[in-house]
């Protein structure tokens, strides 16, 4: 009984989810603003970045600072790969294998002629790869050691990924990329920022979001995420009871880096190109901000912070103080509820529940 | 054959050498108490035994294979489980929680099987909270489970530790000082549960301070003084000790040694 209930529970969390999408679209088209699903869209790929990091700090205790970065890593390699011009290897025998295996295509370019890419899928998986990869030789040797050698080691990371976009002609120096093509997911879901495809692409934002929730959630409500929990409260004693500490800090980090990557790659295909910006150590301070102020071992706080805010920063409604509200944000949140946005409503729900069934009860 | 042998085994710490030359052996099915006043480097020689130091020199074998310098996770895999001198419970998580990751080596879905709840996943879940609440049951703690870690008192978390080191299905359970801070009828109710850990075939071997109960329950004592063991055998043996007596009592512990040396 009690397991046909949590089993009920559990389906119905994507159906709440989706339902709140649903709502808000609803609310937005009663508003006449449709337009700002545009924002909403991107403020939710932004929250997915912030969904890892949530993992990383809350529940194994370490700080990143460079899920911009990774975020950059995984649009820039897709941005890269899907434009760059391929056509010098257009004869060569292995060209003709990997374009009948569809991880090259050639498509009219945007200046006439032709241009051989690669796909989006194929460019998808290799910045999977890239940024796994990059996560594990920056976690490797920082997860080793006690203390917050990933926070440095992270933010090292960052500022040279940073330079590295700003300097080379390959990633467009300081103007980015521009016109990545859409990536078609199959069906009729494709990711483009084309105004009839926009609420197609609010729901896939969305989507992927709830799956990204829901693998997390599952994962904190099990071994694993009692696992790091353990190393959070006590690595020493988790590590006596059988917990490979350094192995799992590991694995948490490069699982928020992929998380990273795959909203950069989501997020790069939906805006169409993609700037040096995103790979500021500015941006990975806010991803930080945004995940202590929501109450890091709190998903859901987390995410529905980080969509306000960073839909609030993205329609500007901040102005040119943006920097300095995510610092107030922050501020304020771990003043008034350091556990989250959250936990101050559900305590005020469940105090104004339980006077009255306190009532009820003095009633009878 | 000696479940757990412990050769020549030597840390320092700086210039202070904390535990030097220490042998001894523990065969399985026993309870070996180790003694010795404070800074005898008791704890120092548990940490060494259970990975979370690393010594200078000895070797230590559980089972016949070696485990000196393995990390405390490989050791604990291995079937050395530990409780800690000062309670180290996971405070943000509830009793039976704390107990569950003691269950962690006995379970294997990992990152992508819990994430996407793998058929056969949520059974191993159902499994490793029922496994938990056994061993809560066996501490006498089964009515705590649901509380937080962080609201029980002393003695109950040392019980909830001692759990917590049980879920893991030891064959070797190092406790460091059970009994401290813990009042009359606890340290009675925790003499009876080692005795009965004992009696599941458990093998004990325990830092302690507490005489009366070192003296009640091992089998065998061993004293360190200085880092150095000055006197093992059956607590009848060790109590009768003359160099065991002067450290406790104080005065002519290097008179009795020089004594013996000439």
């Amino acid at each position: 009984m009690l397991r046909l209930r949590t089993q009920l529970q559990r389906g119905l969390m994507p159906v709440g989810l989706g339902l709140v999408a649903v709502l808000l679209h609803l609310l937005i088209r009663s508003l006449g603003k449709e337009f700002y699903l545009t924002q909403l869209t991107m403020a939710v790929y932004y929250a997915i970045v912030v969904m890892g990091l949530s993992l990383v700090m809350g529940y194994a205790g370490q700080v990143s600072l460079g899920q911009g970065a990774f975020f950059a890593m995984g649009g820039y390699t897709a941005a890269i790969l899907t434009t760059h011009d391929f056509s010098a290897y257009q004869t060569a025998a292995w060209m003709e294998t990997l374009k009948g295996m569809h991880i090259f295509v050639s498509r009219p370019g945007l200046y006439g002629g032709e241009v051989t890419a690669m796909t989006p899928w194929a460019s998808f998986f290799v910045a999977m790869m890239l940024t796994a990869g990059m996560a594990f030789v920056i976690g490797y040797p920082s997860l080793r050691l006690k203390g917050h050698y990933l926070a440095m080691a992270t933010l090292g990371f960052g500022l040279i990924i940073h330079k590295i976009v700003v300097g080379s002609s390959l990633a467009g120096a300081a103007d980015g990329i521009n016109g990545v093509p859409e990536w078609n997911l199959g069906g009729a879901l494709t990711i483009s920022g084309k105004t009839p495809l926009r609420v197609t692409n609010y729901y896939v934002a969305c989507g992927l979001a709830v799956v990204v929730l829901i693998f997390l959630r599952n994962l904190i409500r099990s071994r694993v995420g009692r696992a790091l929990q353990a190393i959070h409260d006590r690595e020493l004693a988790a590590n006596a009871m059988g917990i490979p500490t350094a192995a799992y800090k590991l694995k948490v980090f490069v699982l928020s880096a992929l998380l990273a990557a795959v909203a950069g790659v989501f997020f790069t295909h939906y805006t169409g190109g993609i700037g040096p910006s995103e790979a500021g150590a500015l941006k990975s301070v806010r991803y930080v901000a945004l995940c202590a102020a929501g109450g890091m071992a709190n998903l859901w706080g987390v995410t529905i912070l980080s969509v306000l805010v960073n839909f609030m920063s993205l329609r500007g409604w901040f102005g040119s103080y943006d920097h300095a509200v995510f610092g107030l944000l922050l501020i304020a949140m771990i003043t008034w509820c350091p556990q989250g946005p959250l936990k101050p409503v559900g305590r005020w729900i469940r105090r104004w529940s339980s006077r009255r069934a306190g009532g009820e009860e003095l009633g009878r | 054959m000696n479940l757990l042998e412990v050769k020549g085994v030597r840390r320092s710490f700086g210039g202070l050498v904390a535990v030097d030359q220490v042998s001894f052996e523990v065969s399985a099915g026993q309870i070996k108490a180790i003694i010795g006043p404070n800074g005898a480097g008791k704890t120092t020689l548990f940490n060494v035994i259970s990975g979370v130091l690393k010594p200078d020199a000895g070797e230590i074998r559980f089972k016949g294979r070696p485990i000196h310098g393995l990390r405390p996770y490989r050791i604990a895999r291995s079937g050395v489980s530990r409780t800690f001198q000062n309670p180290s419970l996971f405070l943000q998580m509830s009793v039976l929680e704390n107990v569950m990751v003691g269950r962690h080596r006995l379970s294997r879905y990992e990152f992508g099987g819990c994430g996407l709840r793998w058929p056969g996943q949520a059974r191993e879940e159902r499994a490793i909270e029922e496994a938990a609440r056994g061993q809560l049951e066996r501490v006498g703690l089964a009515d705590c489970a649901m509380r937080s870690a962080g609201s029980l008192a002393f003695g109950q978390r040392r019980m909830v530790e001692l759990a917590r080191a049980l879920a893991t299905e030891p064959e070797l359970l190092l406790l460091d000082e059970p009994a401290s801070g813990l009042n009359t009828r606890e340290k009675d109710d925790l003499g009876d549960l080692m005795l009965r850990i004992r009696g599941d075939g458990i093998t004990l071997l325990l830092v302690e301070h507490d005489m009366s109960l070192v003296m009640s329950l091992a089998d065998e004592v061993l004293v360190l003084h200085n880092g150095m063991p000055i006197a093992s055998g059956t607590p009848a043996e060790v109590q009768n000790d003359p160099k065991v007596i002067s450290i406790y009592l104080g005065g002519e512990f290097q008179h009795v040694a020089a004594g013996q040396e000439s």
